[in-house]
């Protein structure tokens, strides 16, 4: 069964966009210079602060070196920390024409201290810019917004809004609430306003609440696979809040969470609104139509039925220009462009899914 | 077919590897408690440089609560997705029915016992030659 491992030449020949890439700072003063000297001052004196019970620690223990490639390290540092390595690794490696940063760690995305927040998604985005993508013109950013705090995001969009490094707006899937709230329109109706979309990673940490809806993980495998959930429950909202209704520009771009349970929740969400739509009068369409047209899902990690062409169907439904690669360099389920669908693509579809749809979405060239 | 000696025998001590190349090909020769055994340093599930991965044993369990490790540094372990090899044979082994399977309660038990995974890593041939490795390919 080792026929998955054959590569056909048009696909070795085919440039890239991965939509998802991380980043991580040698060492926390990379970003924290970046802060105003209150800031700084604060840091030294209060330390750290993310909301997470065990700052510093890993959630759940990971089988692959704390969630990483293990051949992903470099001399020094943190996977993810090292640009020449990511250069050789992935990007020269994989043909990579573009690649999405998506900066998970100290940017204070659901930081409680909401001008501590402030200042942390500004130190980010300044750090991405100076550490990233100016050196590395392949790669883009994401605004990272402090999005507790809706003044300081919508500040932080627009301050980024005309730099063409900044290509999307990035938010936690797990923020005080639901996406789809009231409190969080404003960064929407920002992003809308720029042209710009909204991406969402799935997030191993943060947040005061579990991925799961049942209380708390014991494995990480089942953390891993609540992250798909916890994104369904950001889809139900934002679309039965009426965000989309709201904000017909907006585009939302799922990274990491899966795909494969779009249909599915689509289907069931269509069925109670035909029966309950009164309690939703605001939705003026089935749920379904603002899934399809609003939201771009990522690829990595591509579930892998035990028939691969059951992805296809899968594939159909969402849209062959929904769907794009990501790699998740330098995690440890990390998506070989050229290994990652057990089926085959058309030229067509590979063309749409690893490259096309990507510089579309984001006006790249 | 062309032989290839690839290293000095007491170069990879019990427990080592050494990655070498074999007609352009990079390929990870392994010590396994005194027998040497080879591998394609390409992993047949999405293309990671397989050889750079861990060397492990097997994790067993009867129930939930109990657990053991067997065959301990008979098994290569991906770096990317951890699907984890037989050094001997290249055959990746997964079993999800362990936990209800009695009869397995001892030391060394051959890989036909374990359910087969899907991916067969690519292995080559190693002999000793006097103090030299030599790999046919």
């Amino acid at each position: 069964m080792n026929v998955a491992v054959r590569e056909t030449r048009a696909a070795q020949r085919l440039a890239v966009v991965d939509c998802d890439i991380h980043p991580v700072p040698k060492q926390a003063r990379d970003v924290y210079q970046f802060l105003p000297q209150r800031w700084r001052e604060h840091m030294e004196t209060f330390g750290d602060h993310i909301r997470h019970g065990l700052t510093g620690q890993l959630p759940y223990p990971r089988m692959m070196a704390s969630g990483m490639r293990t051949d992903s390290f470099p001399a020094d540092g943190a996977p993810g920390s090292d640009l020449p390595l990511m250069q050789v690794q992935h990007l020269d490696a994989n043909g990579v024409e573009h690649g999405m940063l998506m900066a998970l760690g100290r940017g204070g995305m659901e930081e409680r201290n909401l001008d501590l927040g402030a200042a942390l998604a500004t130190a980010v985005n300044d750090w991405q810019l100076e550490y990233w993508v100016k050196p590395e013109p392949r790669l883009r950013a994401a605004i990272v917004v402090p999005q507790e705090n809706q003044q300081a995001a919508v500040a932080e969009i627009e301050r980024r809004a005309d730099d063409p490094a900044f290509v999307q707006v990035s938010l936690s899937p797990r923020a005080s609430d639901p996406l789809g709230h009231r409190q969080y329109w404003p960064i929407y109706a920002a992003a809308e306003r720029v042209g710009k979309p909204v991406a969402m990673h799935v997030a191993g940490f943060g947040g005061g609440n579990p991925q799961s809806g049942s209380g708390w993980p014991t494995y990480y495998m089942q953390d891993h696979y609540a992250m798909t959930t916890n994104m369904q429950h950001n889809v139900v909202s934002l679309v039965f809040e009426g965000v989309l209704e709201r904000f017909p520009g907006l585009r939302i771009v799922m990274i990491e969470g899966g795909f494969a349970w779009a249909p599915s929740l689509s289907w069931r969400m269509d069925k109670v609104w035909e029966r309950m739509r009164k309690e939703v009068p605001h939705l003026k369409r089935p749920p379904s139509e603002y899934v399809r047209e609003h939201f771009w899902f990522t690829t990595q990690p591509v579930e892998e039925p035990e028939t691969p062409e059951y992805l296809r169907d899968i594939c159909e439904w969402i849209g062959w220009d929904r769907l794009m690669y990501s790699s998740d360099y330098p995690h440890w389920d990390f998506d070989n462009p050229r290994l990652a669908f057990k089926f085959a693509l058309s030229e067509q579809e590979k063309a749409k899914v690893f490259r096309d749809n990507a510089k579309a979405l984001y006006g790249l060239r | 077919m062309s032989r290839h000696i690839v290293a000095r025998a007491d170069e990879i001590a019990p427990g080592e590897s050494k990655i070498v190349k074999v007609n352009g090909r990079e390929v990870g020769v392994y010590n396994v408690g005194g027998e040497f055994f080879a591998l394609s340093n390409r992993c047949p599930h999405a293309g990671a440089e397989l050889c750079r991965g861990m060397i492990v044993g097997l994790m067993r369990s009867d129930e939930p609560g109990d657990y053991r490790i067997e065959r301990k540094g008979e098994f290569l372990r991906c770096p990317w997705h951890g699907w984890e090899f037989d050094l001997r044979t290249g055959q990746s082994y997964c079993d999800p029915k362990s936990t209800k399977v009695r009869q397995f309660n001892v030391k060394v038990e051959p890989g036909e016992q374990l359910v087969k995974g899907p991916f067969v890593a690519e292995t080559f041939p190693v002999k000793v030659e006097e103090q030299y490795l030599v790999i046919e390919a």
